[in-house]
């Protein structure tokens, strides 16, 4: 199994020390060779399980409520500016 | 009296709470945690200044000012939360989790959050970011995970009960290293709002107790539906304490033969083998049951959930809470913030789901993943046209040394091989103490029963309990 770690955590946003991308990597790799004998399993008959208990799709009517929440969420963000979410500038990389 | 209050079940608590007060509980509870925390590091916080007594006493609500102990990944408003990962430390609630809502109607006193493997990701409460968590019988073994916090409370009697959250045995496997009661209810049994998301179609929230009684009280006021989880379900609750009878004549309790395989202690094999005895004796019929696609399930359990744990912690990107590591860009920002906010367990299944969901990749894990996983469901549902309840080990072993499986994460996940099958098929089941090895560790054995069938789980539980008595036996701290 040739697992691309760098590709990965790209995918993921995450920054990995050179140090424990090597313990990861081997990590995973043991993992998904276990993973790997579900294959011989034939589930072409098989319907993925998509709820566990066959419930159907639940509905609620589409409706304004009013809500008190901005100013409690804004409280324990890290930057904020007036009733915004503050982030630094989006630019393209170099 | 006075002087045992720590050791009261919520039963007693309850009871002596509603006469008077439960005030000299909360200050006994306190100094005990004052006293042993320090070893046991099952709490990440408590402030008996911070605890709400309803008032005025007597009281008259269910729980009447009983102090209950929650895991800290239920959001409590005003308080911190943090999943123990330093990617949320110092992160407040701004809301409760509907289980907290419902603990404080019923007039129960939130009293204390307790330890956890970071995102409740592990079997043995050791991936946390505020230190390991130790088991109250031998302090140089874990607690189990990820409700190890949780379960160590209970049992060290620094907590008269507690919440604790299930994805693969995280309730089931620390209550069994721990002795003590746990209990996953029902996929959708209880809601899951506030409750901070691992594996969605898995998560769910369960008590730790020290009795069967309490976990059928607890279960009394957790239970239902729920508008604000559009996966809790819609079943009428009963009163679960009515199910505590002394008998089990007539049931049928299925021992699956892949259960008692080799990797079982033999220790905890003949513990649960006597248990099956006990039942036979009190007059259940024990049969042998197939549960064909057993080995399958920690590999699918491997894909399924990193695959939601990948997607949900992928909130956690320093913008609107918790950590931020500030940047020269946004994007740099995510990746910094990632880096430095999770621990190594928590990126191993984040990089792990992230790659079974990646382009190429999804029909071969991911889907194979969840059509192994209606083979394992079909499996039950097979097995409960035979038996009412199976009856297995809750984990092959007894509690393991800190830092035994730490550097082998396969080793690690296969210590949940007996819990993970349950949630895969989001059916009820509970740990109860069976027994002790020759080192006096607590021994667990886990019954499992039909969807919404915690009755049954209760009545063969306590017919159990009743008749061992293990629940007298406590640690020595």
């Amino acid at each position: 199994m040739a697992f691309d770690i760098e590709k990965i955590a790209e995918l993921a946003r995450l920054n990995l020390k050179p140090e424990e991308k090597k313990k990861l990597e081997k990590d995973l790799e043991a993992i998904l060779s276990y993973v790997e004998q579900l294959s011989t399993l034939d589930t072409s008959k098989v319907e993925p399980t998509s709820h566990v208990l066959n419930i159907e799709n639940v509905f609620r009517k589409d409706e304004v409520k009013p809500a008190q929440v901005r100013d409690e969420a804004l409280k324990h963000a890290p930057l904020v500016d007036g009733k915004f979410f503050k982030v630094p500038k989006v630019v393209e990389k170099e | 009296m006075s002087d045992n209050l720590h050791q009261l079940t919520l039963k007693k608590a309850i009871e002596i709470a509603s006469k008077q007060s439960a005030q000299p509980i909360l200050k006994t509870l306190t100094e005990r945690i004052k006293v042993l925390n320090p070893r046991i590091n099952a709490f990440l916080r408590f402030d008996p200044e911070k605890i709400f007594l309803p008032s005025p006493a007597p009281y008259p609500l269910p729980l009447s000012g009983v102090p209950i102990s929650i895991k800290d990944n239920i959001c409590i408003q005003g308080r911190q939360t943090t999943c123990a990962s330093k990617i949320l430390a110092g992160h407040v609630s701004p809301y409760d989790a509907t289980v907290i809502e419902k603990l404080k109607n019923a007039g129960a006193a939130i009293f204390g959050q307790c330890n956890m493997d970071e995102f409740a990701f592990g079997s043995s409460s050791e991936t946390s970011a505020f230190g390991i968590v130790r088991n109250p019988w031998d302090l140089e073994r874990v607690p189990g995970g990820s409700s190890g916090g949780s379960a160590a409370a209970v049992a060290a009697d620094m907590a008269i009960a507690a919440l604790g959250s299930d994805t693969g045995g995280s309730i089931r496997q620390p209550a069994s290293f721990c002795g003590v009661v746990g209990l996953k209810p029902t996929y959708g049994r209880v809601s899951r709002y506030g409750l901070i998301a691992f594996g969605s179609s898995f998560d769910q929230i369960g008590s730790i107790t020290k009795t069967v009684e309490d976990s059928a009280i607890l279960l009394n006021v957790l239970a239902g539906h729920d508008h604000r989880d559009s996966t809790s379900a819609n079943e009428p609750v009963p009163d679960y304490t009515q199910a505590l009878k002394r008998d089990v004549r007539g049931l049928k309790i299925g021992l699956p033969a892949e259960y008692f395989v080799n990797g079982l202690d033999p220790e905890v094999a003949k513990s649960v083998q006597a248990a099956a005895e006990t039942f036979k004796k009190l007059g259940a019929e024990i049969k042998s049951v197939s549960l064909p696609h057993t080995q399958y399930a920690v590999a699918v359990y491997y894909i399924v959930a990193v695959a939601e744990a990948s997607s949900n912690l992928g909130r956690f990107d320093g913008v609107e809470y918790g950590l931020r590591v500030p940047a020269k860009d946004l994007r740099e920002m995510y990746f910094e913030t990632r880096d430095q906010g999770f621990g190594q367990e928590a990126k191993r299944r984040i990089l792990l789901g992230t790659f079974v969901l990646s382009a190429g990749y999804y029909e071969a894990y991911y889907l194979k993943g969840q059509k192994v996983r209606t083979l394992i469901r079909q499996d039950f549902e097979r097995a409960f046209k035979e038996a009412d309840l199976l009856l297995c080990p809750t984990a092959p072993t007894a509690a393991f040394k800190i830092g035994e499986k730490m550097e082998d994460p396969l080793a690690m996940y296969l210590s949940d091989i007996f819990t993970i099958p349950v949630n895969l098929a989001g059916i009820p089941a509970i740990s109860i103490p069976c027994g002790f090895t020759s080192s006096n560790l607590p021994i667990g054995m886990q019954l499992m029963a039909r969807p919404f069938d915690e009755e049954t789980l209760f009545r063969a539980a306590f017919t159990f309990e009743q008749e061992s008595e293990l629940y007298k036996r406590k640690p020595n701290l």
